[in-house]
């Protein structure tokens, strides 16, 4: 760990040119909005009658005891479920029936609770495919001969892009391993690599920390904080109060499928309501 | 990590990824070798099958020379086997696309294939007449036929795919199987035996299935053709093993032509794979919602992956009527078992990777199907034995008196069906011991561009391996007017 500080330093040098930032001149303040989200399973009420909204360049806190139904809030967001009832807005159009590839391809990804690596494909594989509008997808592109030279010419900007996040999250050492190799954060922090080379607006995280060690844990919220100056917004599942207090301009508490409050990590402090049913004497 | 000195390089990595070693070394420091590390995978690829060919001729030789079989004996027995290993090369590839690469459950690949040589003999066959005894065809072109089994094969494809490709992923294996004995009980049902249209007698053949001209490929396009005279009669001179220029000759043809349609298909498989829509079939295979998650459309790229395998599936079906039925098919060829062989063949070269594909098929076919009839052939031309028992129970009571004689010749006189239980023993031993198959488990990474670190400068910036010699044919970044 003694490379630690000098690596620090060198992303701090490098963050600028990391990502190319999101034009939030003509996009609406309120990127995503959910109004009214129900989700049942069998005779579960998962999600109960969810709604609110997570402004443009924030990162934006969802908290709520286990079972509040975050995860499933996220599924029916990032089009994974059909709601039963309710609507999702993504910058002012209704995609509650898009399929999630279309929402990805609009901006809006998002990570899974459980890190969900491609095993068997390496780490720079796993990093490669995130891009949009890779050309060499489409097979013929890829087989004829004539065609290929634009492919390459994609794959060596895409590879060159690879290289740097993969250094800010410190995972270019493992670039040529196995994905279902790597450790739980080390999974953790390629899903989030991953999900960040795919130029989205905004991202739903679903406990993204877990197993992270604290000082890279650190430089990844610092990095966020620099991702919403960029006008990058995240929607953001942690269980650690001292996180979402010290990082998260605005907060969401679920509980029972619901709302129960929303505010500053200020206001959900001080909430009545947020203590009995959720923080107890934590804080 | 070391820091910003000397990042990805990684001899590290390279330790903790275990029994890979083979494959992917990682470069040197120096820029100007970039490209080495992957040149020599290719070869070694390359290598590693003809090494493994060779090999395999070279035990059919040795086992044919103590045998005493006569060299015309043994060089007609190792073309027929390479006429063989070569449809199933062509099958285990298609499969690996299927199944290695994408993760789709094909256990109906025989119906590919059946429709693929149905479609190309009912293609070429010669026109009959109104009332002749059996059908004929529309006496199309060799190339047409081949091309309308493509197409066929594709289209079938389509049909399957459209309702179970989206759904779980036993729902394919379903529908595959039900498939293709749909297919093979379709032509065996005399609905459509022979029917008359546009003044032409056409039709499927029923039980007794299509018998298409009988000019050997070798007599038709080379000996007929005409324009190879000079080299016919040098074979013809050199080969004259036992006065003419005869079957072994042809089929060396067969062979050989079929070996260059694999190259093909191993060209346009290792290139697809390669690539990065065969990125996007790993991560299908994989996990199927995180790519859909990364925003790639998973339902076409299954469909456009299942649809060129089984479009493969037809050509090898077709090629086989061909090359190996001797233009003629009918039902029964198509059972299930050929299915089953191919998936043996897949899963001992190690599935995912197109050259343990090429190797499973040659094992396969080598090994476990020719070889136990093969070493039975040459055994019984150095012995003579005794007439066998007719009873399991009548071989092993002679075990107990210590006379393995009446044992062994019921082995040998078995041996057709005996193979079928090796081949069951080597599977299990192969799950158990080696699960991922020969050559399974490679990184056959899947990139356009070499992934492979290049250049460190003192800042720790790495530059994209593709700043070497292979980029120089790149052109301009044409692809980036794709970018939304
Ligand atoms: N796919 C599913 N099938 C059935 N029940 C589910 C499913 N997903 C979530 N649930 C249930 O919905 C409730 C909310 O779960 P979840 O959204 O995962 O909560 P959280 O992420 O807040 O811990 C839980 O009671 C859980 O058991
Ligand atoms: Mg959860």
């Amino acid at each position: 760990m003694s490379s630690a500080d000098a690596a620090v330093e060198k992303g701090a040098e490098e963050e600028p040119t990391l990502e190319l930032g999101v034009e939030t001149a003509d996009l609406a303040a309120v990127p995503l909005r959910v109004d009214g989200l129900e989700k049942q399973f069998g005779g579960i009420t998962a999600v109960d009658g969810a709604t609110f909204e997570v402004e443009r360049g924030t990162i934006t806190g969802l908290i709520g005891p286990n079972g509040a139904g975050k995860s499933t809030t996220f599924n029916l967001i990032t089009g994974f479920h059909r709601p039963d009832a309710g609507a999702v807005y993504f910058d002012g159009d209704d995609v509650t029936e898009d399929s999630p590839h279309t929402l990805a391809r609009k901006g809006l990804v998002r990570t899974f609770q459980i890190a969900r690596e491609l095993s068997e494909m390496t780490v720079m594989e796993n990093m490669m495919l995130a891009p949009k509008g890779q050309s060499g997808e489409q097979l013929w592109r890829s087989v004829l001969p004539w065609t290929r030279g634009g492919v390459r010419a994609q794959e060596s900007e895409n590879l060159e892009r690879t290289w740097r996040t993969l250094e800010f999250f410190e995972l270019d050492h493992l670039w040529n391993e196995y994905a279902g190799n790597l450790s739980g954060g080390q999974r953790k922090l390629l899903e989030m690599a991953r999900v960040l080379m795919t130029d989205p607006q905004v991202v739903l995280l679903d406990e993204p920390l877990a197993g992270v060690n604290p000082s890279l844990e650190k430089r990844l919220l610092e990095h966020l904080h620099e991702l919403t100056d960029l006008g990058y917004t995240f929607l953001i599942v942690e269980h650690d109060m001292d996180v979402i207090m010290q990082h998260c301009e605005h907060v969401i508490v679920m509980h029972q499928g619901r709302v129960l409050a929303e505010g500053t990590p200020a206001d959900i402090r001080d909430n009545e309501e947020v203590i009995d049913a959720y923080l107890g004497d934590d804080l | 990590m070391s820091g910003g000195s000397d990042p990805g390089s990684g001899p590290d990595s390279e330790a903790s990824s275990g029994g890979d070693a083979q494959s992917d070394p990682p470069s040197d420091a120096d820029p100007a070798s970039a490209d080495d590390p992957l040149t020599r995978v290719r070869e070694s690829d390359v290598s590693l099958i003809v090494g493994g060919f060779l090999a395999l001729y070279l035990g059919y030789v040795l086992v044919g020379i103590v045998a005493g079989l006569s060299p015309r004996g043994i060089f007609a027995t190792v073309t027929q086997l390479t006429l063989l290993i070569a449809i199933y090369a062509m099958l285990t590839l298609s499969l690996n696309l299927h199944w290695g690469y994408t993760g789709l459950f094909n256990i109906g690949i025989v119906g590919f294939m059946a429709v693929g040589g149905y479609t190309f003999l009912m293609l070429t066959m010669q026109v009959a007449e109104p009332g002749v005894r059996s059908a004929g065809g529309l006496g199309l072109p060799f190339v047409v036929g081949l091309a309308g089994a493509v197409v066929a094969a594709a289209v079938l494809g389509f049909v399957v795919g459209l309702p179970s490709l989206r759904l779980r992923a036993d729902y394919l294996a379903i529908t595959t199987i039900a498939m293709a004995e749909i297919v093979r009980y379709f032509y065996q049902s005399n609905a459509f035996q022979q029917v008359e249209l546009f003044g032409m007698s056409l039709g499927t053949g029923g039980g007794s299935g299509l018998v298409g001209d009988s000019t050997t490929p070798f007599d038709r396009y080379v000996y007929e053709a005409g324009w190879s005279e000079g080299l016919v009669d040098f074979l013809d001179e050199t080969f004259r093993i036992s006065g003419t220029l005869g079957p072994p000759i042809e089929t060396l043809f067969d062979a050989i032509v079929l070996l260059v349609v694999v190259a093909g298909f191993y060209w346009l498989l290792k290139r697809t794979g390669g690539s990065p829509f065969g990125r996007v079939l790993k991560a299908i295979r994989e996990d199927e919602d995180v790519a859909n998650a990364l925003g790639k459309d998973t339902g076409r790229f299954k469909m456009k992956s299942f649809m060129l395998g089984c479009a493969l599936m037809g050509l090898a079906g077709a090629l086989y009527v061909y090359f190996q039925l001797g233009n003629t098919v009918n039902p029964t060829v198509f059972r299930p078992r050929l299915t089953f062989f191919v998936w043996v063949a897949l899963i001992l070269g190690g599935a995912g990777s197109n050259t343990g594909s090429v190797l499973g098929a040659a094992l396969f076919v080598g090994i476990l199907f020719r070889g136990p009839l093969y070493v039975k052939n040459a055994v019984e031309n150095i012995v003579a034995f005794p007439d066998s028992p007719a009873t399991v129970a009548g071989a092993l009571g002679g075990l107990l008196s210590l006379d393995p004689v009446p044992f062994l010749a019921f082995l040998f006189d078995n041996m057709g069906s005996l193979r079928i239980i090796l081949l069951g023993v080597v599977l299990i031993v192969l799950m158990k011991r080696r699960p991922q198959g020969l050559l399974g488990h490679r990184k056959e990474t899947a990139a356009a561009v070499p992934l492979v670190p290049t250049e460190t400068t003192a800042t720790g910036g790495l530059t994209p391996g593709s700043e070497g010699p292979e980029a120089t044919d790149g052109g301009e970044p044409g692809g980036g007017g794709e970018r939304p």
